[in-house]
């Protein structure tokens, strides 16, 4: 079996009240065997959805979903159920209990698993086994979420945003143990919005928009496909060339895509030695003054913009 | 099968995070014990009273305390007729005196008031007495105060009932509810651990509180105020068992759905409302009208308080329980199969 998971033409309508929700219109995706794959995309995407359909915890309207070469329902979800690990966006553990005891109760529910020790140690929560759920830090949590989720050593795992609201540092802990046991050859299935993430964790990713997968690929190729790997950032003073549109910069040779964020503009170039010499006497041509300039390498978040010409992070 | 296994992880999870709650060991133990104390001393004292009433200020008045007024039987107070009619509404005298036309008296007093009707009677042979009227024969009274017939007794089985029905609903109820907040049932959902395991470990932990909440209060009785435990406490631990798996049961059912701790508060309440009123708690359920009593006799409450005070205070054998157990053991088994069907885990 080449593929942890498949799924077609998946729908998802809910009905909230009177309206009628398309959380999902028609999501395909394939991740294979050993592979650490994301699902990228802002909040309200559908990534939940996708992911709680796949951990057979709710049911889809309609589409083909196949975890592990099983369909759910069909008499075999227990054995499933053994070999899959989850992570819910948010899962708060009874307070007062100690989270040893926490990963014991977790232990006891799979036939085979790793020892309670054995779950503390890959998620680095030594110092804290004997601290109550109530003592842990927002990161600690969320690494003992990641620790129920590995207790029986699931051939597939499933962690849904599990670095949202953390601290720089705490995500990075996370993220090491999220490679930790990519190394180990799990399937991972993570979802975030955080591009930078799925940059540096993701073999592969999925950009999800409206329900649907609008692109796929390794997170390399999915930049390169921008035409231009190099993105340049400006911003006008107020007052001075007024007027000045993003639009007027898709005349300029190597410029690709140009849009407005917030006060500044941004540009996708692919030779930036000719196009920022080119922006200068443009914007000095419209008698404008630059209030700032930068240059990067292009990311993640771009390829949505350039996909949506909305950013992922004002949702 | 090792599925026993994750059931005992449940249950053992579950009371270590109970038993580090040390606001809910009070609310299980420590209120209800103050309450079998309290009610216990308000009621246990009820002895020789002497009869208190009121008598309209006037002639009347100077009669009526000539005759009754150095006899220790009787708590006379004066007062002017408003005062005295006033009192009476509001319950601070059983009866009030005044002078009929004819030279005797009249009596004013609430006959659906049981305390005031004696009250009456009694003032009135005082008086008839007092002013010569000779008894037809010579009566005598005989005092029985033996422990188990007293009004202590009989409330301590009640109030062990409530606290059962109590601590199954909301024992089960409000854990639940906050698990499903939490997320937390999800999350065991997505596990291997069967649902019908979940549940009933939910059940078992309740019944491991069954026996020091029965027992605790029932021996605090018996130390305190002699309350007499004449049946085998096996009948009375197997028929508290039954009381506690059906209301477990019932709680059970309360919280499959609800989302909210205000919704399970007001499903509680709605449930157990009945109960607390017609299952015969605070007085027998079989005052209550004739075509109410199967109403009253189906519901679980009713059947627990019944066969503990059989066992418990008329020694009976469990045997002579099968009915009321039967019944409890159908609340339990229906609720459960039911809060199966509806539980809710999202």
């Amino acid at each position: 079996m080449d593929h942890a998971i498949l799924c077609k033409d998946l729908y998802k309508r809910y009905q909230d009240g009177k309206k009628i929700v398309d959380a999902l219109n028609g999501l395909n995706l394939a991740v294979k065997a050993g592979e650490c794959f994301g699902l990228l995309g802002p909040n309200g995407a559908g990534k939940t959805t996708t992911v709680e359909i796949l951990e057979g915890l709710i049911p889809a309207t309609s589409g083909e979903v196949e975890v592990l070469g099983i369909r759910w329902g069909t008499g075999q979800d227990q054995q499933l159920r053994e070999r899959i690990g989850i992570t819910l966006q948010e899962t708060r553990f009874q307070e007062k209990l100690k989270v040893r005891e926490v990963l014991e109760l977790f232990r006891s529910f799979y036939t085979h698993g790793m020892t309670t020790e054995q779950a503390i140690a890959t998620v680095a929560l030594e110092e804290k086994a004997q601290a109550w759920v109530r003592d842990l830090s927002g990161g600690q949590r969320q690494r003992l979420a990641v620790a129920t989720a590995l207790v029986g050593e699931p051939e597939l795992l499933f962690l849904d945003e599990p670095t949202t609201g953390l601290d720089p540092q705490a995500r990075r802990r996370l993220w090491d143990v999220v490679r930790d046991l990519r190394e180990r050859g799990r399937t991972v299935l993570i979802t975030t919005h955080y591009m930078d993430e799925a940059e540096k964790l993701c073999d592969r990713v999925a950009v999800v928009d409206h329900g649907k997968v609008i692109a796929e690929g390794s997170p390399n190729q999915l930049i390169s496909q921008l035409g231009g790997e190099h993105v340049i950032e400006f911003s006008l003073e107020k007052g001075a060339g007024d007027g000045i549109e993003p639009d007027d910069f898709m005349k300029l040779p190597p410029v690709i895509r140009a849009v407005r964020e917030a006060e500044g503009i941004l540009l996708t170039v692919s030779q930036p030695h000719i196009a920022i010499p080119a922006l200068l006497e443009f914007v000095d041509q419209r008698k404008g003054r630059l209030n700032s300039l930068t240059t990067r390498h292009a990311n993640l978040e771009d390829v949505f913009v350039n996909l949506t010409g909305r950013f992922l992070r004002d949702d | 099968m090792t599925s026993f296994r994750p059931m005992l992880q449940l249950v053992v999870c579950n009371l270590k995070a109970f038993l580090r709650e040390p606001e809910a060991i009070f609310w299980t133990y420590g209120f209800p014990l103050l309450m079998v104390v309290g009610l216990g001393i308000a009621f246990s004292s009820s002895r020789a009273q002497s009869v208190q009433f009121d008598v309209v200020k006037g002639e009347t008045a100077d009669r009526v305390m000539s005759l009754l007024g150095k006899n220790s039987a009787f708590k006379v107070t004066v007062n002017p007729p408003e005062t005295a009619l006033a009192r009476l509404r509001t319950n601070r005298t059983l009866v009030v005196v005044s002078g009929s036309e004819s030279g005797g008296y009249e009596y004013h007093f609430d006959p659906s008031n049981p305390e005031s009707r004696a009250a009456k009677g009694v003032i009135d042979d005082g008086l008839q007495r007092a002013a010569g009227r000779k008894d037809a024969f010579e009566s005598k009274e005989v005092i029985v105060e033996a422990p188990g017939s007293r009004y202590v007794d009989f409330l301590v089985p009640g109030l062990i009932g409530m606290n059962l029905m109590g601590g199954g609903m909301w024992g089960i109820g409000f854990v639940l509810v906050d698990m499903r907040i939490k997320k937390l049932l999800k999350r065991l959902l997505a596990t291997p651990l069967r649902r019908p395991h979940f549940l009933l470990s939910v059940v078992g932990t309740r019944l491991v509180f069954f026996i020091p909440e029965a027992f605790f209060l029932l021996i605090c009785a018996y130390l305190i105020f002699g309350v007499p435990i004449r049946g085998s406490v096996a009948a009375i631990m197997a028929v508290a068992f039954m009381g506690s798996l059906a209301f477990a049961g019932l709680g059970l059912l309360s919280a499959s759905r609800a989302q909210r701790i205000e919704t399970i508060s007001g499903i509680m309440n709605v449930v157990m409302l009945p109960m607390w009123l017609c299952s015969g708690i605070f007085f027998s359920s079989e005052r209550f009208p004739e075509f109410l009593q199967p109403l009253i006799q189906a519901l679980p409450l009713t059947q627990l308080i019944n066969a503990l005070r059989a066992v418990i205070l008329e020694g009976h054998s469990l045997f002579s329980q099968a009915m009321p157990i039967g019944i409890l053991f159908a609340w339990a088994a229906v609720s459960f199969a039911l809060a199966l069907k509806w539980f809710r885990w999202g």
